[in-house]
């Protein structure tokens, strides 16, 4: 009981933030204030989403398939890269400045090449969140690894403990809470390059559907759109949130009695 | 149980002649100068020093970290210099994986000392019944307090399966009661099982009422100035803290610490 209460206590102020934000916007386009082509009611947008809800749920699909998909590769490219450039001595000095590199070319400019090279199937568009979603891993991962307690280390070296256990025994599992905010990260990540991944050559997905009503002025399809995307980016960044919980249940959290 | 009468039949430790510069040329700065010491089978055996003399160092030698730069480590008979896993050790700090149980805490740190899982297992819940410690057994480290810490920390290094057991400093950042507390308890549970002890200690009183010997060590670069035997019977008890003999050993102590400490600094 406690503990809902609390957590009632921390999610109604920005509930009702949200709820007047809501109000005052189906305010403005109702007494004429917005145009409806410009900006449609938040009213007319759900009527909108109820109307066409099993295309609207087919293009869900495609775009939660492309997300996972990408996350998963991400996550996985990210911590095994993580966990090389930390093993391999001179491997991150000699590889991490280019990964920061990769990071400053647009997507946006790596997608037609990734279309070019490999077509206008799924995988294309999987590595493009892959490769959005790996870096922050890694970066975590990194910093985790490399950091634990000076005094822990100090005393597995004393008692002879190798380079793999010490890394299986302390330097992963303390890696383990860093690689959560980087999964964190992620995870918003790869929704938000799954929908640009869908505005090239393909017509599934809720960006590839986004696309299509603004361009064909209906716009309270194209926000229907965006209302899905953000309750699937919160979704997934709920799931992680839950999957920290469970996992990390050593951490000394103020204690619910 | 290993019986008295055996406590000079064995040495477990063996420091010979070991020496340990940093730095180079110039800068060059002598740390350890040919230092020797021995610790018999069974024995207790403190160090003190003034601060800086070395005694990290030293662990480090002996436990294979820093390769000296002269002279040789022996553990059990055998030459062991600049190599790892021939000791058990309690740092200062527990250091516990906080993500660990105590329980699992323990485990882990034998089963990397050499020892197969079940036998660690066992083991384990063996000694924390017999510490009285079996309720904090699933209890992650942050439940527990400076002193049930320590505990811990040290039974993990008592049950490791090497003779010697190396302690730092081990009770340093505890307060002064559950400090006289713990080396009571220590006494108690050593007595029980007889290891090889090297302790590094500050304080002079926590030497004389643990130790079989005290060496005292000088100012860097450290030799060992001189080394008293600890005369009195065990079991040992608080009535130890109000005997002359203890007094005076303990201010021959202090004496000379002091005019080591002033040796170095001119």
């Amino acid at each position: 009981m406690a503990i809902r209460k609390s957590g009632w206590a921390k999610a109604w102020p920005p509930m009702a933030v949200l709820a007047g934000l809501l109000a005052c916007w189906q305010a403005a386009v109702t007494w004429g204030k917005v145009d409806k082509w410009l900006l449609p009611s938040p009213l007319a947008i759900v009527q909108e989403a109820i109307q066409i809800w099993p295309r609207l749920m087919e293009h869900t699909e495609a775009t939660v398939q492309l997300t996972l998909l990408g996350f998963a590769g991400g996550s996985a490219v990210g911590f095994v890269l993580a966990a090389l450039l930390h093993l391999i001595p001179g491997f991150r000095s000699a590889v991490y400045p280019l990964l920061v590199l990769s990071q400053n070319v647009p997507i946006i400019a790596i997608a037609p090449i990734l279309t070019m090279l490999l077509g206008y199937g799924l995988l294309p568009k999987v590595l493009l969140v892959t490769v959005v979603c790996f870096f922050p891993i890694t970066v975590a991962m990194l910093s985790g690894l490399s950091s634990p307690d000076a005094q822990l280390r100090h005393y597995f070296q004393m008692i002879g403990i190798g380079k793999w256990q010490l890394f299986w025994r302390l330097e992963l599992p303390h890696a383990i809470v860093h690689l959560f905010s980087g999964l964190k990260i992620s995870a918003s990540y790869s929704v938000l390059s799954a929908i640009v991944a869908e505005w090239l050559g393909t017509n599934k997905g809720l960006g590839a559907f986004m696309l299509i009503s603004f361009k064909g002025f209906m716009p309270d399809r194209g926000y229907a759109a965006v209302f899905i995307i953000v309750t699937l980016s919160l979704t997934l960044f709920g799931l992680i949130v839950l999957a920290e919980r469970i996992v990390i249940r050593w951490q000394p959290v103020k204690e619910v009695e | 149980m290993s019986d008295k009468a055996s406590i000079h039949a064995m040495t477990t430790l063996q420091v010979r002649g070991i020496r340990k510069s940093f730095g180079k040329r110039a800068a060059r700065k002598e740390v350890l100068g040919g230092l020797s010491l021995s610790v018999a089978d069974g024995e207790f055996v403190s160090i003190v020093g003034p601060s800086g003399s070395g005694k990290t160092t030293l662990f480090k030698v002996i436990g294979g970290l820093e390769q000296p730069s002269e002279g040789e480590i022996w553990v059990e008979g055998k030459q062991t210099t600049g190599e790892r896993g021939h000791i058990s050790y309690m740092p200062q700090q527990s250091a516990l994986l906080p993500w660990q149980s105590v329980a699992g805490n323990i485990e882990l740190s034998l089963a990397i000392s050499g020892l197969d899982r079940k036998a660690a297992k066992l083991k384990t819940k063996e000694w924390l019944e017999r510490i009285g410690l079996d309720d904090y057994a699933d209890a992650y480290p942050h439940m527990l307090s400076g002193g049930m810490l320590q505990r811990v920390s040290f039974l993990r290094a008592l049950l490791a399966p090497q003779r010697l057991m190396l302690l730092d400093e081990p009770f340093g950042a505890l307060d002064a009661l559950t400090r006289l507390q713990m080396q009571q308890w220590l006494m108690s549970i050593w007595d029980q099982n007889r290891r090889s002890v090297l302790l590094v200690t500050h304080s002079i009183e926590e030497a004389l009422f643990l130790s079989d010997r005290i060496i005292v060590l000088s100012a860097s670069p450290a030799v060992v100035l001189e080394e008293f035997v600890v005369p009195f019977e065990r079991p040992r008890s608080e009535a130890l803290w109000t005997n002359p003999l203890f007094n005076e050993l303990k201010q021959q102590i202090y004496e000379l610490l002091k005019a080591g400490g002033k040796e170095a600094n001119e």
